[in-house]
């Protein structure tokens, strides 16, 4: 039975320029479960007097069952969770880590895989190259970077797969092809794309545009909630008022006011987190992916991992 | 609570019985009490009644998640005939085997840790060796490659599991059913419904559909946490204790249902509860439902004095409709009539375990 983990970090390693890799191993000691590629864990980190609650790929081979690994990117605006692995976490530190959640698995019917991965994108990819791997399915990564200094895991990967693995650095003018990419490929491939938004959609759009149904593509979103203005909310239960500070999410403003609200993901994805609203003067800023544009026009439901409100007056079924 | 209940659930022996021709099944006193009898309180009400699958009271069908009791050996020989007789009962679908392995792996887990005097799994790396003692089986094979097992692994696990087992695969928001083995079904058939989604496979049910549950239940569902399994109980009646009340058998037990009469319902009248349980499997991402069939005559029921009473009033508050789908229609009234002899009118406590 698996519930969160207590996992001791075991290495700390800066796999590129701005990433830093963290093991984590079981502080219980293992086998710690099996996972899929494309699953993430949400890593609870007590900084000060703040706990950060983030999810993460898991980017190791899901086989090996002694730790788990994580990479993060040094974040130009980082809302904390960045800058402390980055700056304060250390070796012997233990994090609170919970079971492995997907919410990017792959079609395992697929004849093929497609990997797009731009930047820290890559995280996911690596745990599924590896099922791929073992499994002896036919796959491809396709690899956007800025740099080959800044490309986390290529080395690693090309070491791996050899040529199923492509890096396209912008330093040296290479791009991704996307349409030769989308082009001719085996009827039952699948395609997936991690990475900026801009690049994501331009993955998606090129295949719509050359046909591809939606179900053979697949994409994981970036998963921090967006900063904004602080604003207000009030509990429909004890009609109790919270602050949600520029850079808290609603979510964490709830949390760090005493509450337990459900959620799985964090990221505006799995729907674990929706929340009745029950009386609204003012905007929901929905930044989930979840919602339909129906149910986010009548806001009676918010996703509280992702999205925030601006107006006069929110009150939550909580 | 007396001591035979509260004691642990150890299986030692196991009966010779069958659950066809002379139909020789039957619970020992102990497995009357290990009875995971469906019915909290003295009404029927509809409910997906989900909980969390965590071990639950020592002697009961929820002590352990992987339940094995006295009837394991004779349930494995009618499945291994059922399956000679009918192949199609075991059903995987190609992409369906890294969620075959996960299986073999949670099933083998869980019962070598419930019944170290049962089963043995050694692993050293891939190299595993399973020792299941009361079918004397030894093999040693390596995880992972299937050419090293006599069968595929789902099919192969599935002949040591008691109950129905279904692999669902988690894509476009659905669960789709591309795999298992269906030897002991309440009248549905896997050759049917193989490849269908979440809400097509359960399109037949009067009532839910309409209350929304199945939409609920789907979200839900799609949510299940690895390490968090859930379970649920569904119960029908079956008559004789028949196992394998499939519809392809249909003609074969269909016509027991005419054969009821005020003298026969405490033989042949069985109360039959499924214990389902719902786990994530780490690999695949797919979904485990596991489906644990076990059935109760009406004389073994009223041993019970407070299921004696509870069963008889549960019975005639359930919705025509249901009784229907459930097939009962045709010996409900007969089957109330006789358990009302032993229903004295007292009222019954909370909660579906034995006073």
């Amino acid at each position: 039975m698996m519930g969160d983990l207590q996992m001791r970090v075991t290495a700390l390693h800066d796999e590129a320029a701005g990433v830093r890799r963290v093991r984590l191993e079981p502080v219980e000691g293992g086998p710690l479960p099996a996972f899929s590629g494309g699953a993430h864990v949400v890593v609870a980190m007590q900084d000060g007097a703040v706990i950060r609650r983030n999810p993460y790929s898991l980017c190791c081979d899901p086989e090996d069952r002694t730790g788990y690994e994580i990479a993060v990117a040094r974040a130009a605006a980082s809302r904390g969770g960045s800058a402390y692995i980055h700056e304060r976490l250390g070796i012997g530190e233990v994090l609170t880590v919970g079971a492995p959640t997907n919410l990017f698995q792959p079609d395992w019917r697929a004849k093929k895989h497609i990997l797009v991965a731009g930047g820290i994108g890559i995280t996911p990819f690596v745990a599924m190259m590896a099922q791929f791997a073992r499994a002896g399915l036919a796959f491809e990564l396709h690899y956007a970077v800025r740099s080959r200094a800044a490309a986390a895991f290529a080395g690693v990967l090309q070491d791996r797969y050899g040529p199923r693995v492509k890096i396209y650095a912008a330093d040296e003018g290479a791009r991704l092809p996307l349409a030769a990419l989308v082009e001719n490929q085996p009827l039952g491939t699948h395609l997936y794309t991690c990475g900026p938004e801009r690049l994501m959609e331009a993955v998606l759009d090129t295949a719509r545009a050359a046909g591809w149904p939606d179900q053979a593509l697949h994409s994981e979103h970036f998963m921090a909630p967006p900063p904004g203005d602080p604003f207000t909310v009030t509990l429909a239960g004890s009609g109790r008022e919270v602050a949600v500070g520029p850079d808290q999410s609603l979510l964490e403003a709830l949390e760090a006011a005493g509450l337990s609200p459900r959620y799985l993901c964090r990221g505006g994805v799995c729907g674990e987190c929706a929340t009745k609203v029950v009386e609204l003067r003012g905007t929901i800023l929905h930044g989930d992916h979840f919602l339909t544009p129906e149910e986010r026009a009548e806001s009676r439901t918010i996703m509280i991992c992702m999205s925030r409100f601006s107006g006069d007056r929110l009150v939550l079924d909580l | 609570m007396d001591t035979a209940y509260s004691a642990t659930h150890r299986p030692e022996t196991f009966r010779e019985e069958t659950f066809r021709g002379d139909f020789s099944y039957a619970n020992s006193p102990e497995n009357i009490r290990h009875f995971p009898f469906p019915f909290h309180e003295d009404q029927y009400r509809y409910s997906v009644n989900i909980e969390p699958h965590v071990p639950g009271r020592p002697g009961s069908a929820f002590e352990h998640l992987i339940d094995v009791d006295e009837h394991y050996v004779a349930e494995m020989a009618d499945r291994a005939q059922v399956l000679a007789e009918d192949p199609l009962r075991y059903q995987a679908l190609p992409h369906m085997m890294l969620a075959q392995w996960d299986t073999l792996e949670l099933l083998m887990e869980e019962q070598a840790r419930a019944y170290p005097h049962l089963f043995t799994l050694e692993r050293n790396g891939d190299r595993w060796r399973w020792i299941n003692r009361p079918l004397g089986i030894d093999d040693s094979f390596t995880f992972g490659d299937p050419s090293t097992l006599p069968r595929e692994p789902l099919d192969y696990i599935c002949r040591q599991t008691q109950g129905d087992i279904a692999l669902m695969d988690q894509r476009d928001g659905n669960l789709w059913l591309d795999a298992g083995m269906i030897t002991a079904q309440a009248d549905w058939s896997l050759d049917f419904d193989v490849g269908m989604n979440f809400h097509e496979w359960h399109a037949p049910v009067p009532l839910a559909p309409q209350m929304g549950v199945f939409d609920r239940a789907l979200k839900y569902l799609l949510n299940l946490q690895l390490g968090k399994p859930v379970r649920r109980l569904n119960w029908t009646m079956t008559i004789n204790p028949r196992l394998d009340t499939s519809p392809e058998n249909y003609p074969k037990w269909g016509p027991d249902r005419t054969t009821v009469t005020p003298d026969n319902v405490g033989q042949k009248v069985h109360l039959r509860v499924e214990l389902q349980s719902l786990w994530r499997l780490p690999r695949s991402n797919g979904m485990l439902f596991v489906i644990r069939s076990y059935m109760m005559r009406m004389d073994e029921v009223v041993t019970v004095p407070k299921w004696g009473r509870r069963l008889p009033r549960v019975l005639e508050t359930l919705p025509q409709e249901l009784a229907e789908y459930k097939g009962l229609s045709r010996y409900r009234q007969t089957t109330i009539d006789w358990l009302k002899r032993h229903d004295d009118g007292a009222p019954t406590s909370p909660g579906i375990f034995p006073d």
